[in-house]
């Protein structure tokens, strides 16, 4: 069963997972805000729902598929226009992988 | 507020012209909207043009279209192309979309005036538009009241009388719930029959766009424009979108009409009194109104703030500063990445991102997330069962009427409570309306709500036309502005 409290190294490991740089006085606030947030979240945790299937969408949904034909797309100067940082027709971005050794 | 019904046809008939009727609404936004602050962005150039082509048509003797020059309020999480959409948000500050939304296509192309981009609570997360990078809306009825949210800009927009029409998305209530506070009508209708094509995600199995009016009619009109499949969302219904213009005046004689306790114990005695005084007018006009209880609903507000903040998280994680918008610098790409979410997002968004992402993490996933969607099973079938004994339900769209500014920021929970009424029918999928019935002791609107089965619009449209006839009549705002009327 679920923990309704959230510690704020548990606050710090979400915040790694999703790739935000919170600050130490964030981390305080949102570990405090969430745990509330979670106590009231237990209710729906506590139900009975054995036997029932979940639901992930409220329309029976399908694959949707169309006709492999070319049609017109965004165009390439207007998308690359918007972006922050552009080099040769391709979006720039800082180094992913570690120095060249 | 002249309804935009009565406008579109002073255009089509050739009485009144559509550049006059956007010059005049463009005047009231430039005198009036500084006190309200619903838009973010005002078009005042491309509204001029796109009423000249109006106005070209209808000399030409071609057909305008239904909402011909009627000025309309864009929520500014839907795109238009080369015209800022912000989301009120740091993070797309500055942004224009290379596409438009399907939903602004249509509009155009029915003869509508896109006027401008209103003001949300960032990426549509809140209750009362203070979640906005730019600043909140007032309430135009108390300016030191919140209009609701998150669609508070195009709520308020429509209650002073700014423009007839606007549109606003609804993920747990942000339609019907800033319409009830700020005395106007707001509809969220069924999942999957207006396209959400240039909607900014925010949770893709809750998001559906709607219309705000003054008037039932225009509402309806309005969602008759929009709906209907559109192959660019994949999760658009391939059929015909339900009609409901035809019948509008049907009544509601012989009409089944429950009342679950859910939607009315536990909110403020003078918005309960509206809904009993409501069920009272439907019962009059030859409805059978029956008191139910569906105990399910009380779970959907728990279900909700499980499932959207999920749901958020994994959308949002497409602001990374690498294809549009903000960008702050980092050694490498996942500091620029985290630097870059740190600065762009405010408060509400990084606190539903944090929940959402907790509740998917390895080790709380079944039992949050997954716990989660199986109550959104236990709400659908407790919904169908109810639907075998009512046609419609009603309640209390919102606990209690508009809220002082400030009031509740630093309380996150007692702000999810202000969606406790709406939440269901997003987590379902299903219709329903809110209309302005009167006011509390202090002048501020009430709005009661009628919810339907999944592609029952043309019943939730009915009944609420009888509820508008016999509704309070609707005061003159505070800030109203020169072009608001009594509707």
């Amino acid at each position: 069963m679920t923990d309704a409290k959230l510690t704020r190294e548990d606050a710090a490991y979400v915040a790694r997972l999703a790739r935000i740089d919170l600050t130490e006085d964030e981390l305080d606030l949102y570990a405090g805000q969430l745990a509330v947030v979670l106590e009231h979240a237990a209710q729906v945790a506590a139900l009975d729902t054995t036997g029932v299937e979940p639901t992930a969408h409220p329309l029976p949904l399908q694959n949707v598929l169309r006709a492999d034909e070319p049609r017109p797309s965004l165009d390439r100067d207007e998308v690359l226009a918007q972006a922050p940082a552009v080099e040769d027709h391709r979006f720039l971005v800082p180094r992913i992988m570690g120095d060249v050794p | 507020m002249t309804s935009a019904l009565t406008l579109a046809e002073q255009v089509r008939s050739g009485t009144v012209s559509a550049t006059e009727i956007v010059e005049r609404h463009l005047a009231a936004i430039d005198e009036s909207d500084g006190a309200v602050h619903a838009f973010l962005t005002v078009l005042h150039d491309a509204a001029r043009r796109q009423a000249a082509e109006v106005d070209r048509l209808v000399a030409a003797g071609q057909d305008p279209g239904p909402l011909a020059g009627v000025p309309v309020g864009l929520k500014d999480n839907l795109c238009t192309r080369g015209v800022p959409t912000t989301c009120s948000s740091l993070i797309l500050d500055g942004w224009c979309p290379p596409y438009d939304a399907t939903v602004v296509q249509r509009l155009r192309a029915a003869g509508a005036v896109a006027v401008g981009k209103t003001n949300l609570d960032e990426f549509a997360m809140g209750s009362s538009t203070e979640n906005s990078a730019f600043g909140p809306t007032r309430n135009p009825y108390a300016a030191d009241r919140v209009p609701g949210g998150s669609s508070g800009g195009s709520a308020a927009a429509v209650s002073a009388g700014l423009v007839p029409l606007a549109l606003g998305s609804d993920t747990g209530g942000s339609i019907r719930q800033p319409a009830a506070l700020c005395g106007v009508v707001g509809m969220k209708p069924t999942y999957g029959t207006v396209s959400r094509y240039g909607l900014i995600a925010f949770a893709s199995s809750l998001d559906q766009i709607g219309p705000f009016s003054t008037t039932v009619a225009d509402a309806a009109a309005l969602f008759e424009v929009m709906a209907g499949h559109d192959p660019l969302d994949s999760t658009s219904l391939n059929r015909p979108a339900p009609r409901s213009m035809g019948s509008l005046d049907d009544g509601v004689d012989g009409l089944r009409v429950g009342l679950p306790r859910e939607l009315i114990d536990g909110v403020a005695p003078e918005v309960a009194a509206r809904v009993a005084q409501a069920a009272e007018v439907l019962d009059a006009a030859g409805a059978t109104v029956t008191e139910c209880s569906i105990p399910e609903l009380s779970y959907g507000l728990s279900a909700y703030y499980l499932l959207a903040p999920a749901e958020a998280s994994s959308n949002l994680s497409r602001y990374d500063g690498v294809r549009y918008g903000l960008r702050v610098d980092g050694d490498d790409v996942e500091a620029m990445m985290r630097a870059t979410r740190e600065a762009g997002f405010g408060a509400e968004v990084k606190r539903r991102i944090m929940l959402g992402t907790y509740a998917l993490s390895a080790g709380y996933y079944d039992a949050y997330y997954g716990q989660a969607q199986k109550v959104r099973t236990l709400i659908i079938n407790a919904f169908d069962h109810a639907y075998r004994n009512a046609d419609v339900l009603l309640g209390a769209t919102t606990p209690t009427t508009a809220f002082p500014l400030g009031d509740k920021v630093d309380d996150p929970m007692a702000m999810y409570l202000s969606d406790v009424c709406t939440v269901p029918s997003n987590l379902a999928g299903h219709p329903a309306i809110s209309i302005p019935f009167g006011t509390d002791a202090a002048g501020l609107p009430i709005g009661v709500q009628v919810l339907a089965s999944a592609l029952c619009e043309p019943l939730v449209f009915r009944v609420a036309t009888v509820l508008e006839s016999a509704a309070p009549p609707v005061t003159a705002p505070a800030l109203a502005a020169a072009t608001w009327s009594a509707p």
